[in-house]
């Protein structure tokens, strides 16, 4: 199987197969989406992992966790168009500009290569009348994936980093839960591409590369200063920087899409964005407002020097609809970036 | 359930200007079928849910304006929320003119029904309940429109909630009328709002009744301009049960109507009845905070012209029963703090906090500030003439929304 894979690549490349057909622009920018994700073309083999010409493959440094699932992300624009460097928020996209995720399970994280199950593949679609949100769910057989509007689950089982079994609860959002996390203002956008988020290496096939470097040499991106000179948002697994930076570019990944001003959680006055400079506002002492029951018995957002009397890692910590935080998108516990966070408000003076 | 969904399509489609009716039937994935047709909905469309029990595993919402989402009645259309596995609430609205009636919302995880940053948001005509009785465990918010504006809750019960039944943040132009509180934390809550209209409600076996509110570090402060009449605010004896470090908690169990900041509130025709701590509390905020722009006191206050029963037998706040036994054995049905000479941060004077009060005997605290239980001259009064301003107009509803 592999043999043949490898041989029909060799094919393509000398030119002895057709080139595949471009993406579908017309698909994308139509205003009914396409039942089937193969409609766009955006991928050239019918699993959705060969990418098509014209998608360019991006990382975030600090990306929202979503139940452990791996996620490949692709930049996809249309012929000649190209995205705007801003320093501060998402990058500028153009018309037709369509950010593509895959979201998969490894059977075994030590071997992340191996037996990888597709759960859905999103696409963020920016039509002339604003940005569209779409899940396609893949089949069980791998061979198709379709357009899930109201959303989904699917249980998933796998072996952590450490070969324990682990088994979650996969939400697949529905459109307007889609929005809840992409809302500015109340209206549909990206999150992650933001100029500060992509700005470290990528592991591109022709070898690694800084990503705004790598887009602005390919024309993708226009405006852009050299890497250095542009703002850059931690990793937040990198032990080696500074623990502050790290939890609060955590926190800017996890929460900010609905805490900043013009999110879903602004009625919460708790901003965790990394622009947000006041401590109160970013939860130190702050005491919470409508959190009801999910308060428990604790009376501030975070506690300075206090991990358990925090509001904040106890919502963290839990899995109960209604308490745990984010409100969306994870089943269980991200374990290491409770330990982050919990290091973090540990740091603070009291 | 498709066919007559289909069916829907193709009327619409034989007379696109008349509003379609997308009909759900129990039976099925309800989730799917549910929140299928609230995507599906255009302006102007009815999602008529039928009779039965519908059983949802996430949450469900709506973000087209111009909806109304409708059952068969408040006890023949029950959406259940028991097996709920994610979603911070029960159904989520944020769209504009959006109605919601006829129905049920039982045993939501989070919050029951959720209107974020949504104009002319009706409640009308629902039952939003937590089935096993009060529990800390149960959802915060019963009917919870926040950063809205004009706001209709009309006919509506709420029971359970382990914060507040009917909670309205953050919003403006509101009217809260013929609806039932009863067995939650708190019974319904007006917070960090302007204009209110709070009528012809039953709030009762609660920890508290009705609440008025102005807390700091959020996006909207400086509530202002409520009326509170003509409600039943009886027998709220449910002892506290919300978590320690949630606002209401601090509301002692039997208390009727409270007060804690906010500006120009005006209670009157009211009966109230059988609260163990006060008929009529007003405090301030007692906390710190950071934002120099908040006021904590209550000011502009008027109670006037209420039905009193017996409040007061039975004071459950620290303290209580002492001064209770200090004066005779239960306290007068009024309580103010009497913080009058405070000087809130960044200010250079004293504020000016005038309350009026006809209902008395009036208990007043005379606190040197915010809290400060320990400064206590207790005085009681038969009334408290502070002056007199007008009442707030009547709340106007746009057309449409005050003809439901």
């Amino acid at each position: 199987m592999r043999r043949l894979l490898a041989v029909l690549a060799a094919l393509a490349f000398l030119g002895a197969a057709p080139a595949p057909a471009p993406v579908a622009l017309d698909a994308l920018m139509a205003p009914t989406p396409a039942p089937t994700l193969a409609a766009y073309r955006l991928f050239t083999d019918a699993a959705g992992r060969v990418p098509n010409a014209g998608l360019t493959p991006y990382a975030l440094n600090t990306p929202l966790f979503s139940d452990y699932a791996e996620k490949q992300r692709y930049l996809y624009l249309p012929p000649g168009a190209k995205a705007r460097y801003r320093p501060t928020g998402v990058l500028d996209l153009p018309v037709g500009a369509t950010l593509v995720k895959v979201f998969a399970y490894p059977a075994d994280f030590r071997r992340p290569n191996e037996r990888v199950r597709l759960i859905e593949t999103r696409l963020l679609i920016h039509r002339r009348s604003g940005w569209v949100a779409l899940a396609y769910v893949w089949n069980d057989d791998q061979t198709e994936a379709v357009l899930k509007r109201a959303g989904a689950r699917r249980g998933v089982d796998f072996l952590d980093l450490e070969g324990r079994p682990q088994h979650v609860d996969y939400r697949i959002p529905n459109a307007n839960q889609c929005k809840q996390c992409h809302s500015l203002a109340g209206r549909l956008a990206p999150i992650g591409p933001k100029a500060r988020n992509l700005n470290g290496p990528y592991a591109y096939a022709e070898g690694a590369e800084n990503q705004l470097a790598h887009w602005t040499r390919l024309g993708l991106l226009e405006g852009a200063p050299a890497p250095a000179s542009a703002p850059r948002t931690a990793v937040w697994d990198d032990a080696r920087e500074p623990l502050a930076a790290r939890a609060r570019a955590y926190l800017d990944g996890n929460c900010a899409h609905c805490h900043n001003p013009k999110g879903e959680a602004s009625n919460s006055g708790l901003f965790l964005d990394l622009e947000e400079t006041r401590p109160s506002v970013q939860g130190l002492g702050k005491r919470p407002v409508a959190a009801g029951r999910a308060s428990a018995d604790l009376f501030f957002d975070i506690a300075p020097g206090d991990p358990d009397g925090s509001i904040l890692t106890h919502r963290m910590a839990s899995t109960e609809p209604g308490v745990m935080m984010p409100e969306l998108g994870r089943s269980v516990v991200h374990r290491e970036g409770l330990a982050l966070v919990r290091a973090y408000i540990a740091s603070l003076k009291k | 359930m498709r066919a007559l969904l289909i069916g829907a399509a193709a009327a619409a489609v034989a007379c696109a200007a008349q509003a379609r009716t997308l009909s759900v039937m129990p039976g099925g994935d309800a989730q799917e079928s549910i929140q299928t047709a609230l995507l599906d909905a255009k302006p102007g469309d009815v999602v008529q849910i039928a009779p039965g029990r519908y059983e949802l595993t996430d949450g469900l919402s709506l973000d087209v304006a111009g909806v109304t989402v409708k059952g068969a009645g408040p006890e023949a259309t029950v959406l259940s929320f028991r097996g709920q596995k994610g979603s911070g609430e029960g159904l989520l609205i944020t769209s504009n003119q959006v109605v919601v009636r006829d129905l049920a919302v039982e045993d939501a995880k989070g919050d029951g029904v959720k209107a974020k940053g949504s104009d002319q948001i009706s409640f009308v005509n629902l039952r939003v309940e937590w089935t096993g009785g009060p529990n800390e465990h149960n959802g915060s918010y019963g009917v919870y429109p926040v950063s809205s504006t004009n706001v209709l809750i009309d006919k509506v019960t709420v029971k359970g909630a382990s914060d507040a039944g009917i909670y309205v943040g953050q919003s403006k132009n509101i009217v809260v009328k013929n609806s039932t509180a009863a067995f939650n934390v708190a019974g319904i809550e007006i917070e960090n709002s302007m204009n209110a209209d709070v009528f012809d409600n039953v709030s009762t076996h609660n920890a508290g009744g009705i609440l008025v509110f102005d807390l700091p570090g959020l996006p909207q402060m400086g509530g202002h301009s409520t009326r509170v009449f003509h409600n039943q605010v009886v027998q709220n004896d449910t002892p506290n049960f919300a978590p320690k470090g949630n606002i209401v908690a601090q509301v002692p169990t039997g208390t009727g109507v409270m007060v804690m900041a906010n500006r120009d509130v005006h209670v009157f025709g009211n009966t109230i009845d059988g609260n163990q701590t006060a008929a009529v509390m007003l405090v301030a905020y007692t906390s710190d905070y950071a934002d120099l722009s908040y006021d904590p006191l209550p000011r502009d206050i008027s109670v006037h012209d209420n039905k009193i029963g017996r409040n007061g037998f039975a004071p459950a706040f620290p303290g209580g029963k002492e001064l209770a036994t200090l004066l005779g054995g239960s306290l007068p049905p009024v309580m103010w703090d009497g913080v009058t000479n405070y000087v809130r941060k960044g200010a250079s004077a004293p504020e000016a906090a005038r309350v009026r009060i006809t209902d008395g005997p009036v208990l007043n605290l005379n606190l040197a500030k915010p809290g400060a239980l320990l400064t206590a001259r207790p005085e009681v009064k038969p009334s408290i003439e502070g002056g007199s301003w007008p009442e707030p107009a009547a709340v106007a509803l746009p057309k449409g929304q005050a003809a439901l």
